[in-house]
């Protein structure tokens, strides 16, 4: 890729295009500001952000009066109330929060009045004759359990990318495949990236899993060092989503939220994650044996998944520090906001994140008086499909049933895929049972001349 | 071509079964295919390498023509085949639900064929371990890129497998400038028949027996695998994988709630000997029903459930008959389902899970009716006379 330095000053310049740094980016470009977004990946959402629960959490198990319930609360209200016009899905399905045995069950009530405490309503006990009836494929070892009515499913990919193409709609800058290697402040903000150098009066360090080394590149210093936590996940096929309702939740420990069963937004059923503490950044190895030991887990939890076929499997890597809370903090006179430490909330809290780094920011502009409001293509099974309406072109990935319309229009416009794990992210492609049996030769001759790693060579 | 809302028989897959069986109607009554891909033919389209067409054509062809003649044989005899149009839900009466380019529509019939043939088991439905880079292909996928595209998505993979299909690997590799650095069968031997398992040794490739795959490496593209056999763990370095054969039904249709019940042990429907599925006016045809059989079988299965779907039009077909049930655990799955006179098998047809030797018998009503000696393997055809006499009939296996 070519040195392709983005013009001008910017106000802000965010460097991580997950989750955190997409809400931010959006949140500053509808404040009036000028912004750019600096991946290090080819593509946005490709570390943290890429594999997660796809929950939108209420913040019922959040630490009463901490910051990371504060963001959590104020992106769920946040996102009901933009999701509809960004075109982005909500199911709004409830959570069980389940005990297995009887000090997990001496537990709920606490668990419960943590919840109304932090401000979460719909809250509602369920004796084990209740459980059985709201979700009667549970395991038989479920005791008792409490609703937590707001915790929804989202896409968890949709809802970044829709963040960031409004932010990009709204005039903010993606510069991707750029990773920041110096950066020095004279006045201003340069930083030196691999695609050369970018101008900004403010920094927004949400480089998730390298939020510490970045922190250390901008600052000489680092307030905490990142341990990547692990989550593997199981997917399962599409009938295995009949199985269950609710989000089912264990009842959390200090360490982890534990082994969740829910529905995907892509019609799935996903049971995961593991937590292990690990020093690699970068990959998220799959383990077999940790693998089979969840799909245990997930046999206890619904024992009609024995038999169920599995779709595919993934892991994430979540930004752990050595401390729980989120560690978000403007440092004072050097013009620089670190935004570490989101670990699996995340997706539920970004656009709270966005909207308390806004205030940390206190950047003297003014807010767009029109801002454009792009609405992203569903690729949800909780809103109509592309494949349901004429002029699709026909269907390229038979699995995820992803339209040739789909395709083609994710392969364009400021935000095109760039990867095919972009692609997938944007479409599903690739992401069913068939893990690309059917459509990968096709696929590698429409994503030609796109990818910056194209699928196949062309050899005749 | 505007779809139709209605005609007397609709088959979906136009692969070797489907086509096969809508030529035998042809001429008979209405048919119409419907094929999810771009070209009618099925999975022959990307095999670009012979043997195929003995049975169907007395010479021996290569995939790409064998599918254009059976496509050509259709077309003349009156079939009308629709292409990229994907059914998305059967429903009683019969009627299936589609979508193509005109958008979602439905098309009624008084029977439908399905034939929607296989796909092979994916990395994932495996649990390989390690990352998840690009490169790592099924067979099927592969020769789709190299036969259909002119692509090569790597030049030194590993193959995973010693089934038929990953000595075809070897071929399609082949013809792409591909060199294959190492096969890996986690059995002792391999599951493919000689001579095909002969086929490394020419092309001076390494088969690693009783070994096991336990890492993918890489991030944006594989670059090596981990491997764990007789002479320990090792790492192979390679650029691409390709997770060959174990194929299952691609049986999406057979929705929970739907009209037509799955084989717990094919995973594809569960069919009489008349090739009638659990709601008797679908019926089904090819390797949908026996993950997997040779293009041969399946075009010769199909026509068979072609007349006998002409039958069952005129009133002419039997009633129930008596169900088949395997008893013993090596044994993995029988089609048809069921016993029976006068329909499109006249054979049952099974699979083991793992290597056996031993006897094979199937007794009707508690009585022997048929034995022989076995030596066989997972993957490979086992086939039994139908039971001709009345009554529930079961296989066993008694291992030596």
């Amino acid at each position: 890729m070519p040195a392709e330095a983005l013009p001008g000053r910017f106000d802000v310049a965010i460097i991580g295009a997950g989750v955190v740094g997409c809400a931010i980016a959006r949140r500053l470009a509808l404040a009036g500001a000028r912004v750019a977004v600096i991946e290090k990946a080819l593509d946005i959402l490709d570390g943290a952000s890429k594999g997660n629960s796809a929950i939108l959490h209420t913040g019922f198990d959040a630490p009463p009066d901490s910051l990371e319930l504060a963001c959590i609360r104020a992106g769920y209200e946040e996102y009901l109330s933009i999701h509809a016009r960004l075109g982005l899905p909500l199911e709004r399905c409830g959570a069980l929060v389940i005990a297995w045995n009887e000090e997990q069950e001496a537990a709920l009530p606490a668990l419960m009045e943590n919840a109304i405490r932090n401000g979460v309503i719909g809250i509602e006990p369920l004796d084990q004759a209740a459980l059985r009836k709201a979700e009667p494929e549970v395991g038989a070892g479920a005791r008792a359990a409490f609703r937590v009515a707001g915790e929804s499913l989202i896409d968890p990919w949709s809802a970044p990318f829709a963040y960031l193409l409004q932010a990009v709609e709204n005039g903010a800058m993606l510069l991707r495949g750029a990773e920041v290697t110096a950066a020095s402040r004279d006045g201003d903000w340069r930083l030196e990236t691999t695609r050369g150098e970018v101008r900004a009066g403010l920094v927004i360090n949400a480089a998730g899993n390298f939020g510490d080394s970045v922190d250390e590149i901008l600052l000489g210093r680092r307030d905490f060092t990142i341990r990547p936590r692990k989550g593997q996940f199981v997917v399962y096929d599409k009938p295995a989503a009949a199985l269950v309702r609710h989000i089912l939740l264990p009842v959390p420990t200090a360490v982890t939220k534990g082994v969740v069963v829910c529905r995907t937004a892509f019609g799935n059923l996903l049971v995961g994650p593991t937590a292990e503490d690990q020093e690699d950044r970068q990959q998220a190895a799959l383990d077999p044996e940790q693998l089979k030991a969840l799909i245990r887990r997930g046999e206890q939890i619904v024992p009609a998944l024995k038999g169920q076929e599995v779709t595919a499997i993934y892991a994430g890597l979540r930004p752990a520090t050595e401390r729980k809370e989120y560690r978000i903090r403007a440092h004072a006179g050097q013009a620089c906001i670190t935004v570490g430490g989101i670990r699996s909330t995340g997706l539920s809290a970004a656009l709270g994140i966005a909207a308390h780094v806004e205030q940390l920011a206190e950047l003297a502009i003014s807010p767009l008086e029109e801002p454009v409001w792009p609405s992203v293509g569903n690729i949800s099974e909780f809103q109509p499909r592309d494949w349901q309406a004429a002029g699709h072109g026909g269907i390229v990935c038979h699995c995820e049933l992803v339209t040739r319309r789909e395709i083609m229009r994710a392969l364009e416009g400021p935000l095109a895929a760039r990867s095919l794990a972009g692609l997938k992210r944007r479409t599903r492609v690739t992401m069913g049972r068939c893990q690309g049996f059917y459509c990968s030769a096709e696929l590698s001759r429409l994503t030609e001349g796109h990818f910056e790693q194209p699928m196949a060579e062309k050899v005749r | 071509m505007k779809l139709p809302t209605a005609t007397d028989v609709l088959v979906i897959g136009a692969g070797p079964a489907g086509l096969a069986a809508a030529t035998e109607l042809a001429g008979h009554c209405q048919v119409l295919v419907i094929d999810r891909e771009g070209a009618a033919g099925g999975i022959p389209r990307h095999c670009g390498h012979y043997p195929f067409g003995m049975r169907e054509f007395r010479r021996l062809m290569k995939g790409p023509d064998y599918a254009r003649a059976l496509v050509a044989r259709a077309e003349a005899a009156g079939v009308s085949i629709a292409l990229r149009v994907n059914a998305v839900a059967l429903h009683a009466g019969p009627s299936v639900s589609v979508t193509s380019d005109e958008g979602m529509t439905r098309i009624n019939a008084r029977r439908v064929v399905l034939a929607t043939g296989v796909r092979e088991t994916s990395r994932a439905q495996r649990l390989i371990g390690g990352t998840k880079p690009g490169g790592v292909l099924s067979t099927g996928a592969l020769q789709g890129m190299v036969y259909l595209e002119g692509m090569r998505p790597f030049r030194r993979p590993v193959i995973l497998g010693t089934e038929l299909v990953s000595f075809s690997a070897i071929m399609t590799c082949a013809s792409a400038g591909i060199r294959p650095v190492a096969m890996i069968e986690p059995e002792a031997g391999p599951t493919a028949r000689w001579p095909s398992s002969l086929y490394p040794r020419l092309r001076g490739i390494p088969v690693h027996y009783s070994t096991r795959l336990t890492a993918i490496e890489g991030t944006d593209h594989v670059i090596a695998v981990a491997i764990d056999g007789p002479g320990g763990s090792r790492r192979i370095a390679t650029d691409g994988v390709i997770v060959s054969g174990r194929f299952r039904p691609e049986a999406t249709l057979l929705a929970a709630g739907g009209p037509v019940e799955r084989d717990p042990h094919t995973g594809g429907p569960r069919i009489d000997a008349a090739g009638r599925c659990s709601d008797p006016d679908f019926h089904a045809a090819g390797n949908m029903l026996h993950p997997v059989e040779t293009a041969g079988w399946c075009w010769a299965e199909g026509r068979a459930v072609g007349r006998a779907v002409l039958a069952g039009l005129k009133g002419d077909l039997r009633g129930p008959s008596h169900p088949v049930s395997l008893a013993s655990d090596a044994l993995s799955w029988v089609v048809p389902q069921f016993t029976g006179e006068g329909g499109a098998f006249d054979r049952l047809q099974l699979r083991v899970n793992r290597p056996v030797q031993g006897r094979l018998a199937v007794r009707v009503e508690g009585r022997e009716v048929w034995s022989r000696r076995i030596h066989s393997r997972p993957e490979r055809r086992i086939v039994v006379p139908m039971p001709r006499a009345g009554g529930p009939a079961t296989i066993v296996l008694e291992e030596a």
